[in-house]
């Protein structure tokens, strides 16, 4: 098993982010984690990739302890994050670079990897430009890149295809299945692209209001619900009312740092 | 080790690539010079002190170093702000190497910047006064560097947004500014206001650069100007390394 959690909840102050939530995820596989805004998404990948502290429960990723033994873990998986990460001021190249040093990743096979993953995401001729100058897309790329830079057996995905055009997504997709087959990377993703879900995820996990409300195939799910797509599947589980969400103090921030930056 | 580095030479490629940056904290202190320097030089000669313009030299030197070390240290925020924190977050490595990587990248930009200021003040006429201790005002500048970087960064660490930006600048750095006798000489002063400079971390530094630059004495001395500075710089990587360690995403 790739990943175990049990019984996980967190909460922030006397909110439930995530309430109880138990899942596997097996080694090679990929598994599409959805649920509207708000629904706990991002925390649990946050409790599972070491960010964060789980209020209760448990979790092993590769049969390791996050909480006891984060470093450990931290070699194991490569994560996407929702908001980008990369340093602006810094070339692709020197990103890859860094990633390299901060993940230990040997002096031998670094730039070899670098070329063959820089060139799958068709970023290897811009390589020395800063990444301030890189489209949404190829900074996505770059981001995908770089977390599997230090081979991990598990990638975590949260919202990669957010603001990206219908080409650049199926591309990216396409290069992630490849990936999954040929490396057997275990797949763990978000999306708000039901579609995308239903045609790479071999498995869903519904979350809403921070509790796991159904897991299964995109067949099954859809037997489960008589729907025809896992759109309206989703729609049938999680009901059809919009979600606000808070902006959280980060966003307000970022708001007011690109106001600043002009 | 190679994490240490990576970090450091980040800080170094991001600041040599920011030619804004490295003029805009060279203004305030040049401003400080030409303005106070020949403004109330007179004053100064007066009342018999010698020129103010040598007198405060070195502790713009020092300014520049405290502007420059705690807005890199602060600079993690921004990081925060644009995510690369998060990837320094999940390596598998120890937060300590990352932040002390970080602290040692803001130290050598402060020191870099404060070369670039004394090259400057050469300009305007200012003249050390023996070639042999320059080294050793060198040292006590890496200190102050690292003193301020890591206060910096512990701060950087401590705050989630940068609203308290503001009130770091006005209750934090202005204070250790001025207390520090980079503008007035700090004898003969109320006792309570002698107290408050001998908590300020920064008038160790502007005693050993005056003693070192000017060749005037020193009221501490170096033995414990060397002494506070390596102690506070030794709590404050701790304190700063404790900070960042805790940081949760």
């Amino acid at each position: 098993m790739m990943i175990r959690a049990q019984n996980l909840t967190k909460l922030f102050g006397d909110f439930a982010a995530v309430k109880d939530i138990s899942f596997e995820i097996k080694e090679g596989e990929i598994v599409a984690f959805l649920g509207p805004n708000g629904a706990g998404k991002t925390t649990t990948i946050k409790m599972l990739t070491t960010l964060l502290r789980p209020t209760s429960g448990s979790i092993e990723v590769d049969g390791l302890n996050p909480a006891t033994q984060p470093n450990e873990v931290r070699k194991r998986f490569g994560i996407v994050f929702q908001d980008p990460s990369l340093d602006d001021e810094l070339t692709a190249l020197e990103n890859m670079e860094m990633h390299a040093a901060l993940f230990k990743v040997p002096r031998q096979t670094r730039s070899g990897r670098i070329e063959k993953l820089l060139t799958l995401f068709e970023l290897w001729d811009r390589r020395r430009e800063p990444v301030k100058r890189f489209s949404g897309g190829m900074r996505r790329r770059l981001e995908i890149a770089r977390g599997l830079l230090h081979t991990p057996p598990l990638l975590f995905l949260d919202e990669p295809t957010l603001g990206l055009d219908p080409q650049t997504r199926n591309q990216l997709w396409l290069q992630l299945k490849k990936l999954n087959e040929e490396e057997h990377v275990t797949i763990f993703l978000t999306t708000h692209y039901m579609e995308e879900a239903e045609r790479v995820a071999q498995r869903v996990v519904i979350i809403d209001g921070g509790r796991i409300i159904a897991q299964g195939t995109p067949e099954e799910l859809k037997k489960q619900t008589s729907s025809q797509t896992l759109e309206q599947a989703f729609l049938v589980l999680t009901g059809s009312t919009i979600r606000e969400e808070e902006a959280s103090p980060a966003d307000r921030m970022r708001r007011m740092a690109k106001m600043w930056r002009r | 080790m190679n994490v240490i580095y990576i970090l450091w030479l980040r800080q170094l490629k991001r600041y040599s690539r920011s030619r804004a940056r490295l003029i805009a904290s060279l203004a305030q202190p040049l401003l400080y010079l030409l303005a106070m320097g020949y403004g109330l030089g007179p004053i100064f000669q007066r009342a018999g002190m010698g020129s103010y313009r040598d007198f405060i030299t070195p502790g713009l030197v020092a300014m520049t170093l405290l502007f420059t070390a705690v807005f890199s240290g602060i600079e993690l925020i921004m990081d925060r702000q644009f995510g690369f924190l998060k990837e320094t977050l999940v390596a598998p490595v120890p937060r300590t190497w990352i932040i002390l990587g970080r602290i040692l990248g803001g130290a050598t930009i402060a020191c870099f910047q404060g070369l670039i200021f004394l090259g400057v003040s050469l300009i305007a006429g200012f003249r050390w006064h023996d070639l042999a201790s320059l080294p050793v005002a060198f040292v006590f500048m890496i200190l102050i560097g690292i003193v301020f970087s890591a206060i910096g960064s512990a701060i950087g660490s401590a705050l989630t947004d940068a609203q308290g930006f503001q009130f770091v600048i006005g209750f934090l750095i202005m204070p250790l500014f001025f207390l520090s006798g980079a503008m007035f000489p700090l004898n003969g002063l109320p006792k309570a206001l002698t107290i408050l400079t001998r908590l300020d971390p920064l008038s160790y530094g502007v005693d050993a650069l005056r003693h070192t630059l000017c060749g005037s004495e020193a009221i501490f001395g170096l033995p414990a100007d060397f002494l506070v500075l390596s102690v506070v710089a030794a709590l404050l990587l701790a304190l700063s390394s404790w900070l960042f360690s805790r940081i949760q995403a």
